[in-house]
């Protein structure tokens, strides 16, 4: 970019990319587009099936202990939110930043999708469709391709392969700790000469070298932190790497060397975000949640992996936190019932995080608690949903990055008609 | 360059593209990556270079100790005693010190792992039979079990060992019976646990911490068979795993230790209704006999032939080629031998335009077959694939590791395979002759644009790092 866009001139670009008035007529400008430009937006992918009951335990619900049996959470054992809910003990950082309002629960948030498949809910949840194989872009994209005419927004996802939410027409930046790109040498050069009528590997590369450039400046901004190396790329935190297949000895000092490299890897996502030029907008992904057996301790390790994540990134942006909105969501929640193997199995709506220093300063929950009344259950088995998760989306993107409503009713989210905007988080 | 043209008189006929091409397509795309000489050597028949290789007792076995999943089984119960013994010592006498015999034993297993890992690169770099091999992984792919449990990661080894190989070119049915009775997919996907609510088990125990798991009854019917759009319901997928209970490992104290056994006081009584039909079957035969019709359905024919459509050929596969396949699956009762016929034969898989975008396994190993090496220690191997987003043996979900060009060809997959293919340039590129490699890498598809690149590079390092990652050498 080179000078700042403002109102007037945005006018004229419009125009001459066919741009309908209309459109930029209801752009909704609330502050000046610099400010706009500011705002960060960091959405966390859960990948398996996040089981809300374990992330916010509703132990103040009648039915909560008895529905979950032996995994179920005493009152005591929680970080207590309010009188019904809690955080998981592994949820340090997300409580202590509940507790000066800059985190919220979402506790029976879900996709439209309810086939229960890992693998439809994920396409769901990042193509924002209402069906299933609705469309191929993801709704990150389509949101960096709505600003696209308004200012340049950057997207960065975190990890080797790209994911589906920011998949689409604008070349999203992706990025995992590694060595470093040699300046001196050639081949970058020569590659991207061989590359130039590729219309895949041309752009990826090209958006690669970008983004080592940002990484060096992010990783040399944030010394002392040493630099990353390959073997923190392998630990459990990173998208697609399951835990190390040894979780028994010194389980504790791996699941700690777990926790410094996701908390490392949060601060460099942070880092990233705020040099100039970097990343408005993110998407991380983390996996392992799907827990069919043996749920407590498979939870516990994922969730402190998230909160270290979590505390990473709060660190890494600094002063900019105030200008940031967290998303933490999951395709599907899990059965209400603890099952005969002391898991759950796949379910529907599941808790969704909302934090970050640009909320709104306060408690309470985002939507309602529908309860585990046995009536109360979707299909006498799941929480029931009470918020559909582009509710929460297009809330987010309209208050908090300035996404036009009329776009994102269109473009972003079509066919999201009925998943009313949440409003007043920001 | 030549391409498959459509003659629209009266029958469509299909023409394919030169000898040369074809045999340069056979290595690559339906192979591993030409090893020297293996593009001439399919040059005089590239169909029958690739039928020849398709063979009743299945694909070759890796060279990687050979133990069984039962022995494994036994190490992993061995050890995992042999740790609680350790931590109720640790408790009680206050002794601090590490679990040496622990530690040892889990090293030596997590070793095991290893060489299986290592011995199945080694087969993949060393075989000149590059389509069997790739056949092989398609099916160890769809039937993925991951290393994220301990006790499912020494399996899965012996897992590709004992049920997938031996039966790639054998009928479906048989495939999918041999994978859903592997001690690696009943741990993987928590089956073996799984208890029917009014099993005499249940009952004995009053229902205390006993009940179904439907892990492995939703994956059987979602991703092995028919497909998640079959319109299948929840109720179907709870009927199945009800079907489905008793199917569980022998432990410790049974004569089949860590072999299969179906347990009947663990099956759910009674008749179930799956999908419209009925299976009044007791014991075992119940789950079997669902197995069975889930094999024979027109939908599992459709959905796993897309996926063998889309593995080979392209993202987007013609539809003319996915029904090429169907007919033969169909055709022959899913006799595996006869639909990898099927894709040899189709024209439609002989376009020259390369659309498949090599995974990180399949393209750091066709970098070793490239210069007739192969990775000579597991060290050498595992960071490399870790790094670019594919750990050894550890596929991020049932569904297993994706295959379309979008997720591996991100802009830090791309990144992280340039800055591999400098390293592996700097050690292996001075005992090469760059522009020699690039026709044998590549043959008739060797395009100008890269052969001038390669000839012009300044030094043989960069030449050959030029080579690996032309968009020639990462497509197939």
């Amino acid at each position: 970019m080179t000078a700042q866009l403002n109102r007037r001139s945005l006018l004229g670009l419009g125009a001459s990319l066919g741009i309908t008035v209309n459109f930029l007529g209801t752009q909704a400008f609330a502050a000046s587009e610099g400010d706009l430009a500011k705002k960060k937006l960091v959405v966390v992918i859960c990948r398996g099936g996040m089981d809300g009951l374990s992330v916010s335990p509703p132990v103040g619900d009648a039915n909560y202990a008895n529905l979950r049996g032996s995994i179920a959470m005493k009152p005591d054992q929680v970080l207590r939110l309010d009188n019904t809910f809690g955080l998981h003990p592994e949820l340090t950082t997300v409580h202590a930043l509940a507790l000066k309002g800059e985190a919220r629960i979402a506790p029976a948030i879900a996709s439209p999708d309810r086939a229960r498949s890992h693998f439809e809910a994920q396409d769901v949840l990042e193509t924002g469709a209402a069906h299933v194989y609705g469309t191929e872009t993801g709704w990150l994209n389509r949101t960096l391709e709505a600003l696209a005419p308004v200012r340049k927004v950057e997207g960065l996802s975190v990890g080797t392969t790209a994911p589906l939410i920011l998949r689409g027409k604008v070349q999203a930046a992706s990025w995992s700790p590694g060595k470093g790109v040699d300046e001196t040498a050639r081949l970058p050069t020569l590659l991207q000469d061989l590359y130039k009528n590729d219309p895949m590997l041309g752009p990826a590369f090209a958006r690669g070298l970008e983004t080592e450039t940002m990484a060096q400046q992010a990783m040399t901004a944030m010394a002392p932190t040493p630099a990353m190396n390959v073997a923190a790329a392998s630990t459990p935190a990173m998208p697609g790497m399951p835990a190390p297949m040894s979780q028994n000895i010194a389980n504790d000092r791996q699941n700690r060397a777990g926790s410094d490299a996701a908390r490392k890897l949060g601060s460099t996502l942070g880092g990233f975000m705020i040099q100039a030029g970097g990343p408005q907008i993110a998407a991380i992904s983390l996996d392992g949640f799907d827990t069919h057996a043996g749920q407590q301790g498979q939870i516990a390790t994922r969730l402190s992996y998230m909160d270290a994540v979590l505390d990473g990134l709060h660190d890494g942006l600094g002063a900019e936190w105030k200008n940031t909105v967290v998303i933490a969501v999951t395709e599907f929640g899990r059965t209400a019932r603890v099952n005969g193997t002391g898991g759950t199995d796949h379910g529907t709506a599941s808790t969704g995080l909302v934090l970050g220093g640009a909320l709104k300063k306060g408690g309470g929950i985002v939507g309602d608690w529908p309860g585990l009344a046995d009536n109360a259950l979707f299909e006498n088995r799941d929480t029931a949903p009470t918020v559909d998760m582009r509710g929460l989306f297009k809330g987010v993107l309209a208050d908090h990055i300035g996404v036009d409503r009329a776009i994102l009713e269109s473009k972003v989210f079509p066919d999201s008609a009925a998943a009313k905007p949440v409003t007043g988080l920001v | 360059m030549s391409k498959i043209a459509c003659q629209c008189k009266g029958e469509r006929r299909l023409s394919l593209p030169s000898k040369d091409m074809m045999a340069a397509i056979a290595v690559t795309r339906f192979g591993l990556g030409a090893r020297p000489g293996e593009i001439d050597a399919a040059k005089a028949d590239p169909q029958g270079f690739l039928i020849d290789q398709i063979r009743r007792e299945g694909a070759d076995i890796p060279q990687d100790g050979g133990e069984t999943s039962a022995q494994r089984f036994e190490q992993m119960r061995d050890y995992q005693q042999q740790r609680k013994i350790e931590r109720e010592k640790k408790d009680g006498e206050g002794d601090k010190s590490a679990p040496q015999a622990a530690k040892a034993a889990d090293r030596a297993l997590r070793d095991k792992v290893s060489a299986d890992f290592l011995a199945r690169a080694q087969l993949a770099t060393n075989t000149s039979a590059g389509f069997r091999e790739r056949w092989a992984l398609f099916w160890a792919n769809h039937f993925t079990v991951s290393s994220t449990k301990q006790i499912t990661s020494v399996l899965i080894g012996p897992f590709e060992r004992e049920a997938i190989r031996p039966n790639v070119f054998n009928s479906f049915e048989n495939l999918l019976v041999a994978s859903s009775t592997h001690p690696a997919m009943l741990t993987y996907l928590d089956q073996a646990q799984s208890i029917g609510p009014n099993s005499q088990i249940a009952v004995r125990r009053r229902g205390a911490k006993v009940g179904l798991n439907e892990n492995l009854a939703r994956e059987i019917m979602e991703l092995h068979t028919v497909g998640v759009d079959a319109g299948y319901t929840q109720g179907d997928v709870t009927e199945f795993a009800r079907a489905l209970t008793g199917f569980s490992v022998g432990r410790d104290n049974e004569d089949r230790q860590g072999q299969f056994v179906f347990r009947d006081p663990a099956h759910e009584p009674g008749a179930r209704t799956i999908m419209g039909r009925q299976y009044a079957q007791a014991d075992i035969k119940q789950g079997m006999a669902v197995l069975k019709d889930l094999a024979a359905d027109k939908r599992t024919a459709r959905h796993v032939c897309g996926k063998i459509a889309r593995h080979f050929v392209s993202d987007t596969p013609p539809p003319a080629l996915t029904a090429r396949l169907e007919k033969r699956w169909m055709a022959t009762g899913g006799d595996l031998a006869q639909v990898a016929k099927a894709l040899v034969e189709s024209p439609e898989a002989w376009d020259p335009t390369p659309a498949k975008f090599k995974t990180p396994y399949e393209y750091t190993l066709s970098t070793w077959r490239l210069i007739g090496a192969e990775p000579s220690a597991i060290e050498r191997l595992a960071p490399i694939l870790t790094g670019l987003g594919q750990k050894p043996f550890s596929a991020p979900s049932p569904k297993g590791w994706p295959e379309d060009a979008q997720t591996w060809a991100s802009p830090d997959g791309l990144i992280k395979r340039m800055q591999w293919a400098q390293g592996f340039a700097a050690v292996v590129a001075d005992r090469t002759d760059p522009n020699a490699l690039a026709v044998q890498a590549l043959g008739d598809r060797l395009t100008p644009p890269v052969a001038k690149a390669v000839s012009r590079a300044e030094t043989r390092k960069e030449a050959f790092a030029l080579l690996v990652m032309s968009p020639e050498f990462q497509r197939r």
